[in-house]
């Protein structure tokens, strides 16, 4: 396993990912390959990404528009499927499992945060959080209890009954940062999660995901704005569809 | 029970997009309802006026003339309907489910007074019992009598409308008329009996055989015989009677020899029956066709909901809704849309059919109402399906990316 990482990681994570052999990875992709189109025509989006992230950790991943993040956040996500490789989430094999596997995956073991918010419109921020635990087939009385909790957690007790349109950017965004969480996720995944946020709240929403990551869940932040990636522990930056460096974060990591 | 919700809350999303796809379905229903409540009652209306033409009559026509003439020249004699036909059918020993019979000679001609005219669409002569035997009552003056057919007096009982075409208003008892030249003493108007549905039953003039004979159709044959059973339930057994009576009064050895036919009111309710069902079910497609274009209209109006509502399809999906879920949240939303648009085509169904249309009183079939409430159900789960299958099978990748 070493060897096939040793040629895209940097030599401490190897030595992190050494001393932790004996806990599963909360990611593990393998040789990812994910090409659009047919022949001549084709791209590659992703040339051969292998990465893996163990649990607690807290990984920016970098790169460029075009670099393939994004579609490494969609596979990750377990929205898109590769084309070549493995990928195991929280030790199960996602690649080989059909459409609807797939929506109870990432239901029970993801909590998404995207850049628009993706908030469920005319609904109230109690019941968008409470959406996915539907899904899941939760009680009632203990969806409305999780929610409320992480509501709180968020920092928006006294906002449950408000709907999108009621609320601020980025009160809209913690919404969404309790409604990923309340599922109890094995990773937090959030696409450009500041990209339409103003700078207090990006400060603001940075300062959750420190606290999130500090009661030990694993979060991955797909981003291209520095400032973003300074709060990560693990930076992985990206291009042309390959891992170009993989660092700790100097003064973050503990 | 979570995704009827999610069905209830994408509808009332739209409360005017909602509303008018309800209305189109409700107007389907309420057509198939209204439509063959319609044929039904036209159905149970002229069932009604052949009541009034009284309903446990036979009447019984010659076959002579015509095709009846290749019987008689086959060899058995063909006889004409006579006046003794009718004594032997109202024989009480012989006929004891007959209650009586009468003699009918039908002339046709001219009536005049002054200068009013009019062409009776009836004119009878024919004994008092007639008047018993095909149910109608006089309603100014009296009948004519026994006597007055003993004595071939030309008196004369008018029905509704002649008496209109001939005084107008005025009283018609005691004036005289020609009928084909023949005056004639008018002495009673009969009640009204509207149509029939294939002629006037109040364009009528009804007078002693003997008078009619004597003037104007001679006394060879009679044109029919109208014979009245005791109770509509010994109508078959009258009608045997009739058969046995008339075959040995015309020396008839097999039935098809028989130079004479009957007629009873059952068979004119079947034939009119038959008709008007005819009617009712081309009603019944014409509203079934609305059904269906409302049926269309869910599937418009769902498509345009699924796109509109592609992003948040993604959302859900993204978040672990299974396919399933979406699939059956839309579907619901086709269902409810479907269910609310029938249950109001059914109210509306039900006060439209209070009013006259065309001059029909609608009656309600229960089964339409049925019918067409569950095709109504059905034809939103059939129309839904296809859009909520898109809706289901979207990818999330893709969903989400739409804007």
């Amino acid at each position: 396993m070493a060897v096939v990482l040793a040629a895209a990681v940097d030599e401490t994570v190897v030595d992190q990912l050494s001393l932790t052999t004996d806990v599963n990875p909360v990611i593990d992709v393998r040789g990812a390959i994910k090409r659009y189109g047919e022949g001549d025509a084709s791209i590659f989006a992703l040339a051969g990404v292998d990465l893996k992230i163990m649990p607690g950790e807290y990984v920016a991943i970098m790169g460029p528009s075009g670099s393939g993040k994004s579609t490494l956040m969609n596979i990750i996500g377990a929205l898109d499927i590769m084309t070549k490789g493995e990928y195991f989430l929280d030790g199960i094999e996602i690649n080989s499992m059909d459409e609807s596997a797939l929506a109870v995956v990432r239901g029970r073991k993801i909590g998404f945060i995207f850049q628009s918010f993706n908030l469920i419109a005319r609904t109230t921020a109690l019941a968008n959080v409470e959406l996915p635990m539907a899904y899941q087939g939760i009680k009632k009385d203990e969806r409305r209890r999780r929610a409320l909790k992480a509501l709180e957690v968020v920092g928006l007790a006294g906002r449950v009954n408000h709907e999108p349109t009621e609320l601020s950017g980025g009160q809209q965004q913690r919404v969404a940062v309790a409604r990923a969480l309340a599922t109890r996720p094995a990773l937090l995944l959030a696409d450009e999660p500041t990209g339409a946020l103003d700078s207090k709240s990006t400060a603001d929403l940075l300062d959750l995901f420190d606290q999130i990551n500090a009661a030990g869940r694993t979060v991955v932040v797909i981003t291209h704005e520095d400032d973003v990636a300074a709060r990560a522990k693990r930076v992985v930056r990206m291009r042309d569809g390959k891992i170009i460096s993989d660092s700790l974060n100097e003064g973050r990591a503990a | 029970m979570e995704i009827i919700r999610f069905a209830m809350r994408g509808l009332t999303t739209n409360k005017l997009r909602t509303t008018l796809t309800t209305l189109g379905i409700a107007i389907g229903v309420a057509s198939v309802i209204i439509l063959i409540a319609v044929g039904n009652g036209s159905s149970k209306q002229i069932q009604a006026s052949i009541d009034k033409l009284g309903t446990n009559t036979i009447t019984i026509n010659s076959t002579r003339g015509g095709f009846g003439r290749r019987t008689a020249a086959s060899g058995s004699s063909s006889k004409p309907l006579t006046v003794s036909d009718a004594v032997a059918l109202s024989s009480p020993i012989n006929a004891p489910d007959i209650k009586q019979a009468a003699p009918i000679t039908s002339a046709s001609g001219t009536c005049t007074v002054g200068t009013s005219t009019t062409t009776p669409g009836t004119f009878y002569g024919t004994w008092p019992s007639w008047f018993e035997a095909s149910n109608t009552t006089i309603q100014k003056g009296t009948y004519f009598t026994n006597d007055d057919v003993v004595q071939g007096r030309h008196v004369a009982v008018i029905g509704a409308t002649t008496a209109t075409d001939l005084f107008g208003t005025d009283n018609p008892i005691g004036q005289v008329m020609r009928c084909s030249g023949i005056p004639f003493t008018i002495i009673g108007e009969t009640s009204v009996k509207g149509s029939n549905g294939f002629q006037d039953g109040d364009s009528l003039v009804v007078s002693p055989l003997t008078a009619v004979q004597r003037s104007l159709t001679g006394y060879n044959s009679l044109s029919s015989i109208v014979v009245e059973a005791k109770s509509a339930k010994v109508q078959d057994l009258a009608q045997t009677e009739i058969n046995t009576i008339m075959d040995a009064q015309h020396r008839i050895k097999s039935v098809a020899k028989r130079d004479y036919r009957t007629l009873n009111q059952a068979s004119l309710l079947a034939t009119s029956n038959s008709n008007s069902s005819v009617f009712t079910v081309l009603l019944g497609v014409v509203a079934a066709i609305s059904l269906l274009v409302g049926g269309i209209g869910i599937t418009n109006i769902m498509l345009v909901t699924v796109i509109e509502r592609t992003r948040e399809i993604g959302i859900r999906k993204a978040i672990g809704a299974p396919k399933a879920a979406i699939l059956s949240q839309f579907l619901i939303e086709a269902t409810i849309l479907s269910l609310v648009g029938g249950g109001i085509g059914v109210l509306f169904g039900y006060i439209g059919s209070n009013f006259k249309i065309i001059g029909i009183q609608p009656v309600i079939v229960p089964a339409s109402v049925l019918l067409a409430f569950g095709v109504s159900v059905l034809i939103g789960l059939f129309f839904g399906s296809y859009p909520a299958s898109r809706a289901a099978s979207l990818r999330p990748i893709e969903a989400l990316r739409y804007e």
